[in-house]
C-alpha cells in the first residue's frame, strides 16, 4: 500500500505544480500593452520585412512604413513624390538623375542618413548574395545587371554615386520615364548599413532598429502581429496620422470577417480575406470597396509541346473562351474580362484589343490546323495551383469552366492537374505542363512590367515562346525617350502577344477589394498599385477614444 | 535503470526521424526559393543556393544540419529568412502548449466524470444520453465545432471574442473546440474501463465484503479503469501541445500548429525537420511519462 501513498503524494505535488505552471503561463501570455490606434488585417504573414529581399504585397505594406526611398508613393494618386530626396534634376538625355537629399534626415536612432547609405542600399539590393527578388528593378542602372550577373565585381562601376553627403547621382542605361516610381519601391529603400553589418540576416530583430521611414517596429512575432509605433525623427513626422498600428496576418477569410465585424480590426485589405460565398452580399455594403488594380489573370501555353506549337491552335483555344461568363459566374467581384495583358489604367499606355469570344472562328482555325471538330486532338492537361488555405477554389472553378467551354465549342478533351504551390511553380518553370494558370501583379505603373515578361530570355517567360520581332520592339521601346513613340512600340508588341502569336491568353483583370468603414477610417485612397502608405491612415469619429 | 535506457534509445530514434524528415521534404518537387517571380539573374539563384548550402548533395546537407544540431543550432528558416527555427519555436510553442494544456484540462475535466457517471448508471437513460454526446463530439470534426462555437458564443450572443490570443477571455473557446474531441474519446475509454473493472473479480470480492457502492467505484474500480485513459493521454498530450492547424487557423492563434503544416508546403526544409524533431521528442518524452505513471497506478506493472 506504500506505493499508493507515494503516488498520492506525488500526484498532489504534481497537481500543485500544474496549477502554478498554468497560472504562470496565463500571466505570461496575457499582454499588458496599450491598444493600437488602428488594427489592420494584412493577409499573409510577411516572409521578410527586409526591403532588399521581401516579395509579397503583405511584406511591402509593412516594410514601406519603416523604410523610405528617395521617393514614395503619394497615398492619393499612387505616383512617386519626393521622399528622402527633396528634389532631383534629370539630364537632357533623360539618362542621369541627380537627387538632393533633405537636410533634416536622421535614422530613428538619431544618426544622420547620408548619400553613402543610399548607395550602399542600392548596391546591396543588386548584389547576388542578397538574392533580392526585385533586383531586376535596378537593372535600369548602368552596369546594374552586369553587377548582379557577377561580370563586374567593383560596385563603383555601377551607375550610382554619392557626390557629397546630400547628393546622389544615378546613371541609367536609357531614359526611363517611370524611374521616380522605381525609387519608391521597397527594393530601393534606404536601410541601415551598420546594423546589417553587425547582425547579418537577423538585423531586423536588432534593438533598437534604425528605420528611415514613418514607423519603427516595436516587435514582430510570426503569425501573431507586427506592432509599429510612430517614428518621431522621421522628416515628415508631423504628418504621420496614427501613433500605434498593429498589423495582423490572417489565414482565413471567415476569421477576418468575424474580427472585423466584432470591431477587433479596422481595416481588411486583402481580397483573399473575403469569404467567397458571401461576396455578392458583402459587396453591396458601403464599407466594402472595390477598385481596379494592375493585376491580370491569364493562362500560359507551353509552346514547345504539340499541338500548342501551332499559333492557330492557340488562337482557337483563346477564341473559344467566354471570359464574360467567367467573371459573371465565378469571380463575381466586378472583374473586367481581359483580351489584352496590360491592364487598362496603366500610365502612358492604351492597350490594343486582343482576341474576343468567337467560337465559329475558333472552330475554323482548329480545322485549319488539322483538327476539324476536335478530331485527332490529343488529350491535354491544365495545370493550376491549389488555393492557399483551402480558400475559394477560384482556379479550380475556372479550370472546370474552361474544360467545359473547350469540350462544347471545339470538341477537345482536357484533364485538370492541381498541384500545391511549390510543385506548381516548379512544373511551370521547367515547362512541365501543357496549359498553366497564371497571374501577374504590376511592379510599377508602366506597360513594361507586363510586356517585358515575355521577351525570349526573361526568367518569367515560362512558355518556351521566343520571338525576335517581339524582343526587338520591347528593346526599342525601352530606349525610346518619346513617350508617344514608346507607346506605339509597346502596342505593336502586345498585338503580337495577344492577337497573332498568343503564347498566353488573358482572362480577366483582378479588382482589389478591401473593407473598412469610411466613417471611422480615413486616409486610404484607391489607386492602381493598391498602395496605401500607413502614415496617411487615421481613425476619425465620435467618442472619447477617437484619435 | 529502465527509463535511463529508454532515454538513451531515444537518441538514435530521433536521428532516424530527422533523416527521414530531411529526405522526404527534399524529395518533394520544388524548393524553398521557387517563386512566381523568377530571379532577375541566374547568379542570384546560384548565390542563394550556395548561401544555404542547397547546391550540395543532400547527404552533405544533412551532415551539416546534424553538425549544427549538435551545437544547438536548428538553422535559419528558409521561408522567413529573418527568423531562426529556434525563434519560431520559442514564439509559437508556449502559445500552443498553453492552448494544449487548457484543452487537455478540459478534456480530462469533462471526459473522466462523464465516463465515470455513464458507467455507474449503466443501461439507464443517463448512460444513453452521455454516451450519445460523447459519440457525437468524437464524430464531429474541429473545423465544424469551432465555427459553431464562434457563431453562437461570439457573434450571436457576443459573450466571447471571435479569435486572437490576448486575454483570458480569448482562451476559452479555442481549448473547448480543441478539447471536445478528446473529451469524448476519454469519456468513452473511461466508460469501457469502468464497465470492465466492475466485472473484475476484485471488485466482486470487495462488494462481497460489504463495501459501499460509491466507495467501491471511486477507490477500487476507478484506479483500474483509468489505465487506458492514462496510456491514451500521452500521445494525446503530445498532439495537443504541438498545436492544431485547424483550431489555430480558425481562431487566429499564433501557435506552432500552423507552421507544422505550412512549413512543408513552403518547402522550408529547416523548419520542417526542426518541428518534426520537436514533435517526436515530445511524443517520446510523454510516452515515457505515461509508462512511469503506470508504475504508480498499477502495482502489477514493473519495469526492469
Amino acid at each position: 500500500m506504500a506505493i499508493f501513498q507515494r503516488a498520492r503524494r506525488i500526484f498532489s505535488r504534481a497537481r500543485f505544480a500544474f496549477c502554478v505552471a498554468t497560472c504562470f503561463c496565463l500571466s505570461g501570455c496575457v499582454r499588458h500593452e496599450p491598444p493600437a490606434d488602428i488594427t489592420i488585417l494584412n493577409g499573409a504573414e510577411p516572409q521578410s520585412l527586409d526591403p532588399g529581399i521581401l516579395s509579397g504585397q503583405a511584406d511591402m505594406r509593412v516594410a514601406s512604413a519603416m523604410f523610405e526611398g528617395l521617393t514614395y508613393f503619394d497615398p492619393k494618386t499612387g505616383r512617386a513624390i519626393p521622399g528622402l530626396a527633396e528634389r532631383w534634376e534629370i539630364s537632357p538625355d533623360g539618362c542621369t538623375y541627380t537627387f538632393h537629399l533633405r537636410t533634416n534626415l536622421v535614422w530613428s536612432t538619431g544618426e544622420p542618413i547620408t548619400a553613402d547609405e543610399v548607395v550602399y542600399s542600392w548596391i546591396r539590393a543588386l548584389s547576388p548574395v542578397t538574392a533580392s527578388e526585385y533586383s531586376g528593378s535596378l537593372f535600369f542602372l548602368k552596369n546594374g545587371q552586369e553587377f548582379t550577373d557577377g561580370k563586374i565585381k567593383d560596385p563603383s562601376q555601377v551607375g550610382i554615386h554619392a557626390l557629397d553627403p546630400l547628393t546622389v547621382r544615378v546613371d541609367l542605361n536609357h531614359p526611363t520615364p517611370f524611374f521616380p516610381d522605381i525609387c519608391a519601391m521597397p527594393v530601393t529603400c534606404v536601410v541601415p548599413r551598420q546594423t546589417i553589418d553587425k547582425y547579418g540576416d537577423r538585423w531586423l530583430m536588432a534593438k533598437p532598429l534604425p528605420v528611415s521611414g514613418a514607423y519603427e517596429m516595436v516587435y514582430w512575432r510570426l503569425n501573431d502581429k507586427v506592432r509599429l509605433r510612430k517614428n518621431p525623427r522621421y522628416w515628415n513626422a508631423a504628418n504621420t496620422q496614427s501613433d500605434i498600428i498593429d498589423i495582423l496576418p490572417v489565414g482565413s477569410a471567415n476569421a477576418a470577417l468575424s474580427l472585423y465585424e466584432r470591431g477587433e480590426a479596422d481595416i481588411v485589405w486583402d481580397a483573399a480575406l473575403i469569404p467567397a460565398g458571401l461576396l455578392d452580399v458583402l459587396l453591396k455594403r458601403p464599407d466594402f470597396h472595390t477598385f481596379i488594380c494592375l493585376d491580370t489573370y491569364f493562362f500560359r501555353f507551353n509552346v514547345t509541346r504539340k499541338p500548342f506549337d501551332d499559333p492557330r491552335v492557340r488562337q482557337a483555344l483563346a477564341l473559344a473562351v467566354d471570359k464574360e461568363r467567367i467573371v459573371k459566374k465565378i469571380t463575381q467581384g466586378g472583374e473586367q474580362p481581359a483580351s489584352h495583358l496590360v491592364p487598362d489604367g496603366t500610365a502612358n499606355y492604351a492597350p490594343p484589343e486582343g482576341l474576343g469570344h468567337d467560337p465559329a472562328r475558333a472552330r475554323r482555325l482548329l480545322a485549319e490546323a488539322g483538327y476539324p471538330g476536335g478530331k485527332g486532338f490529343p488529350r491535354f492537361q491544365y495545370l493550376f495551383n491549389a488555393s492557399a488555405g483551402g480558400g475559394s477554389k477560384i482556379h479550380e472553378k475556372i479550370a472546370v469552366e474552361l474544360q467545359q467551354m473547350w469540350r462544347d465549342e471545339l470538341g477537345i478533351q482536357m484533364d485538370l492537374r492541381q498541384m500545391e504551390w511549390s510543385a506548381y511553380l516548379n512544373a511551370q518553370s521547367h515547362l512541365d505542363y501543357d496549359l498553366s494558370r497564371s497571374g501577374w501583379v504590376a511592379d510599377y505603373n508602366d506597360a513594361n512590367t507586363f510586356l517585358g515578361l515575355f521577351t525570349s530570355n526573361d526568367g518569367n517567360n515560362r512558355t518556351g515562346w521566343k520571338n525576335a520581332q517581339y524582343d526587338g520592339l520591347i528593346q526599342r521601346a525601352n530606349q525610346e525617350p518619346d513617350v508617344k513613340v514608346r507607346e506605339k512600340l509597346f502596342q505593336q508588341a502586345e498585338i503580337i502577344l495577344v492577337r497573332d502569336e498568343v503564347p498566353i491568353v488573358p482572362i480577366y483583370f483582378y479588382v482589389g477589394i478591401s473593407y473598412y468603414d469610411t466613417n471611422k477610417i480615413q486616409g486610404i485612397y484607391p489607386n492602381v498599385l493598391d498602395n496605401h502608405p500607413l502614415q496617411a491612415i487615421r481613425k476619425v469619429g465620435r467618442g472619447p477614444d477617437a484619435k | 535503470m529502465y527509463f535511463v535506457k529508454r532515454l538513451i534509445f531515444a537518441v538514435p530514434l530521433l536521428l532516424v526521424i530527422s533523416a527521414l524528415a530531411f529526405a522526404l521534404v527534399h524529395l518533394a518537387p520544388g524548393g524553398p526559393f521557387d517563386r512566381e517571380r523568377a530571379p532577375a539573374s541566374p547568379e542570384i539563384e546560384r548565390a542563394i543556393k550556395a548561401k544555404y548550402h542547397l547546391d550540395e548533395p543532400v547527404w552533405k546537407q544533412y551532415l551539416q544540419y546534424l553538425n549544427g544540431l549538435a551545437h544547438g543550432d536548428f538553422g535559419v528558416s528558409l521561408k522567413y529568412r529573418n527568423h531562426t527555427v529556434t525563434d519560431i519555436i520559442a514564439q509559437g510553442l508556449p502559445v500552443s502548449m498553453l492552448l494544449g494544456t487548457l484543452a487537455f484540462g478540459f478534456a480530462m475535466g469533462v471526459g473522466l466524470p462523464v465516463g465515470f457517471f455513464t458507467a455507474a448508471r449503466h443501461g439507464r437513460w443517463e448512460d444513453y444520453t452521455g454516451s450519445f454526446f460523447s459519440m457525437l463530439v468524437v464524430c464531429v470534426p474541429g473545423f465544424v465545432i469551432a465555427p459553431l462555437l464562434i457563431l453562437f458564443f461570439s457573434i450571436k450572443w457576443k459573450l466571447l471574442p471571435v479569435g486572437l490570443w490576448e486575454t483570458p477571455w480569448h482562451m476559452i473557446l479555442p481549448p473547448i473546440a480543441l478539447g471536445l474531441f478528446f473529451a469524448g474519446k476519454i469519456a468513452r475509454l473511461m466508460r469501457e474501463g469502468m464497465l470492465t473493472a466492475m466485472q473484475s473479480e476484485f471488485v466482486t470480492a470487495a462488494r462481497a465484503k460489504g463495501l459501499g457502492e460509491s466507495r467501491l467505484l471511486l477507490k477500487h474500480a476507478f484506479r483500474l479503469a483509468v489505465l487506458p485513459v492514462v496510456s491514451y493521454s500521452g500521445p494525446m498530450l503530445a498532439d495537443l501541445l504541438t498545436g492544431s492547424f485547424v483550431i489555430e487557423n480558425i481562431f487566429q492563434i499564433p501557435g506552432i500548429g500552423v507552421f507544422l503544416v505550412n512549413s512543408s508546403l513552403n518547402r522550408d526544409y529547416t523548419l520542417v525537420v526542426g518541428l518534426s524533431l520537436l514533435y517526436a521528442a515530445l511524443l517520446i518524452g510523454l510516452n515515457l511519462v505515461v509508462d512511469f505513471a503506470y508504475t504508480l497506478l498499477d502495482p502489477r506493472v514493473k519495469y526492469e
